[in-house]
């Protein structure tokens, strides 16, 4: 113990907020702790190591030849649906680990401290776009080994990876409500893959949505992953930025805006 | 938002370290907490005292503004601890009954992070990190992981992550439950220290050897209702004295033995023959040497001596006319024995 007196409490300076600034940083500092977690625990990176690495190489031997005549000019195609598919999914985890954390007896602590209240949550949302950009990086590798080469060259493959990051992130905060309200993180899996299954398969991420039955058709064109994964082709493919993009970037703001009040509400009711 | 408060001496927060008015909460139609009030003065150890499920954590929690009270109100230095909470957690430490600490990071990232969450420095945060593991003991377990931590390790730990802000009051449920009697004792030592810097310290213990011996004036808490309050010397005053248990070797000298007892003594005592045991309070304790002389000048030989100390279950015996749940069991096995 240091043997130092404490400051008598009439002496403190004491505030009932957490200013903006501290918000920021209790934030960053939370972000820290999910990045030292994963450095504790590299297995959770498992899945966005070998999702992209065992998808990539699956579907594109499977599907390549019945749809695009061989595996090479494949790839232009299923690489962007891959990257989509696999990003996305990982945003999952975000919801489950969030529920698993606030399980955890360090949760009472963070909740006795002074800090903003809302720092865990923004903590754990930062830390996962880690993950996202692993997944990334890997898919882009994956199907660079494979022989893809994109068009659009290497400024608008690195455009097309942050706009995917960014959309995921948006999707996070939707399993981040599911997490909060949920009362088993496997409960929050279960939701979140039942969500996400028929919505990343019933899309142009894997074959061309002409051949789909007309009802499934017009689901495929409405669904919000169809459009950000048009995107990643028009970027990587040809180099231009067109309608999808825009699409892709109102819906993941609208999906912000819906989500992160709800859940930053039902987090404070629940911590 | 900003606004500054400094704590206005009229709320009478300077001498009263918490302040609680009939504090109550429910879990389904379970009143956990059943109308609990407090008061601690500051710079003063207080002990919580109660059985399995009494309602101590409970009540720590609420008063730590880990869980919202369902009635009644509670005041940390003045401050409310629903409509000031934020300024609450200014002012307290809190280890709980089982460590809030992150498993999966060690020793030396947990309070690396607790630092700079409470605002210091990278460097301070540092600093004080090495210095707290040093203190208790921690400094080169300081990079493992927590998964390999005893008990003890982690609930030094815990406190020690209490301790960064240096709290003016500090809340421990349960400090000292799961150690050993050496671990035990150092936690003891270090709670008389936080007292000496100045800070406040609210414990709960189930042991009342525990509370004799660290706690200023005791709560004795059952059922979520506070059912005695008052100094060490108070609460056994009322509980009475402590008892002699002497085991005879040979059962025929158990009648000669026990007459020898109550001349000796000049006190009533118990017999419980099967046993070989007779129990007599003992009110004077140099009695005792004259008692055994006796025995010894009968010839009656003693397999055991012991003397037993007011326990919990007394207290509780003699507070509410009836024992600690688990034991009942017992206490009728030893009624059916006279
Ligand atoms: N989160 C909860 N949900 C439902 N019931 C609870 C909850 N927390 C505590 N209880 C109940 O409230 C009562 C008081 O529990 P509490 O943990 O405060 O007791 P305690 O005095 O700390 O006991 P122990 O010595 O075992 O730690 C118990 O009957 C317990 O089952
Ligand atoms: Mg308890």
């Amino acid at each position: 113990m240091s043997s130092l007196p404490i400051t008598p409490v009439s002496e403190l300076q004491l505030k009932n907020h957490a200013s903006l600034r501290q918000s920021v940083r209790n934030s960053f500092t939370m972000a820290y702790r999910g990045l030292l977690k994963i450095r504790r625990t590299p297995e959770q990176l498992f899945d966005v190591t070998f999702q992209p690495i065992i998808f990539t190489l699956m579907f594109t031997y499977i599907f390549g030849g019945a749809i695009s005549g061989n595996v090479h000019s494949y790839l232009p195609l299923i690489i962007p649906g891959i990257l989509v598919q696999t990003v996305i999914t990982t945003s999952i985890v975000t919801g489950v680990q969030l529920r698993e954390d606030m399980d955890k007896g360090v949760f009472d602590r963070f909740k006795s401290l002074p800090i903003a209240r809302i720092a865990p949550l923004a903590g754990a949302l930062l830390a996962d776009t880690v993950r996202y950009t692993v997944a990334t990086v890997l898919t882009f590798v994956m199907g660079y080994i494979m022989g893809y080469r994109p068009h659009g060259g290497f400024g608008d493959v690195v455009i097309a990876g942050v706009l995917v990051i960014a959309c995921s992130w948006a999707v996070s905060w939707i399993f981040a409500f599911f997490g909060v309200i949920a009362r088993t993180a496997s409960s929050v899996q279960g939701i979140a893959m039942l969500i996400l299954f028929p919505l990343t398969f019933v899309s142009n991420a894997y074959v061309p949505v002409k051949t789909m039955p007309d009802w499934l058709q017009w689901v495929a064109k409405f669904n919000p992953i169809s459009h950000l994964i048009s995107a990643v082709r028009d970027l990587t493919n040809a180099g231009t930025i067109g309608g999808d993009f825009g699409i892709s970037l109102i819906g993941a703001a609208i999906i912000v805006a819906i989500f992160a009040p709800l859940t930053v509400r039902a987090y404070m009711r629940r911590t | 938002m900003n606004s500054v408060h400094t704590r206005e001496p009229a709320a009478g927060g300077r001498d009263w370290a918490v302040e609680a008015r009939g504090l109550v909460k429910t879990f389904g139609d379970n009143r956990a907490v059943d109308g609990v009030d407090l008061n601690v003065r500051a710079g003063t150890i207080y002990g919580v005292l109660g059985p399995n499920g009494a309602g101590k954590t409970t009540t720590i929690r609420m008063l730590a503004t880990l869980l919202r009270p369902d009635a009644g109100s509670a005041r940390i230095f003045g401050h409310d601890v629903v409509k000031e909470s934020h300024i609450v957690r200014q002012l307290i430490g809190v280890t709980g009954q089982y460590a809030s600490v992150d498993e999966t990071l060690s020793a030396w990232e947990n309070l690396i992070i607790f630092s700079r969450l409470l605002g210091l420095g990278r460097q301070e945060a540092r600093r004080k990190a090495s210095e707290l593991l040093e203190e208790f003991g921690l400094a080169e377990a300081a990079k493992r992981p927590l998964k390999n931590f005893s008990g003890g390790m982690r609930r030094r730990l815990d406190l020690a992550a209490s301790l960064i802000a240096q709290p003016p009051l500090i809340f421990l449920d349960e400090p000292t439950t799961g150690l050993d009697p050496r671990t035990r004792a150092q936690m003891w030592d270090t709670i008389r220290r936080l007292v000496q810097t100045g800070s406040t310290v609210l414990l709960t213990t189930q042991y009342l050897d525990e509370a004799d011996q660290l706690a200023d004036r005791i709560a004795v808490i059952d059922h979520g209702r506070v059912i005695a309050e008052g100094t060490v010397d108070e609460l056994k005053a009322s509980v009475g004295s402590s008892s002699l248990q002497l085991r005879i070797q040979n059962p025929g000298d158990i009648e000669v033995a026990r007459q020898a007892v109550e001349r000796v003594l000049k006190v009533q005592s118990i017999v419980s023959p099967e046993a070989g045991k007779i129990t007599a309070p003992m009110a004077n304790a140099d009695l005792v040497a004259d008692l055994l002389i006796t025995l010894r000048e009968a010839g009656i030989r003693l397999t055991e001596m012991s003397v037993q100390k007011p326990t919990l279950d007394e207290v509780f015996l003699t507070i509410t006319g009836h024992g600690v749940e688990e034991d009942a069991s017992d206490e009728a096995k030893q009624e059916e024995a006279m």
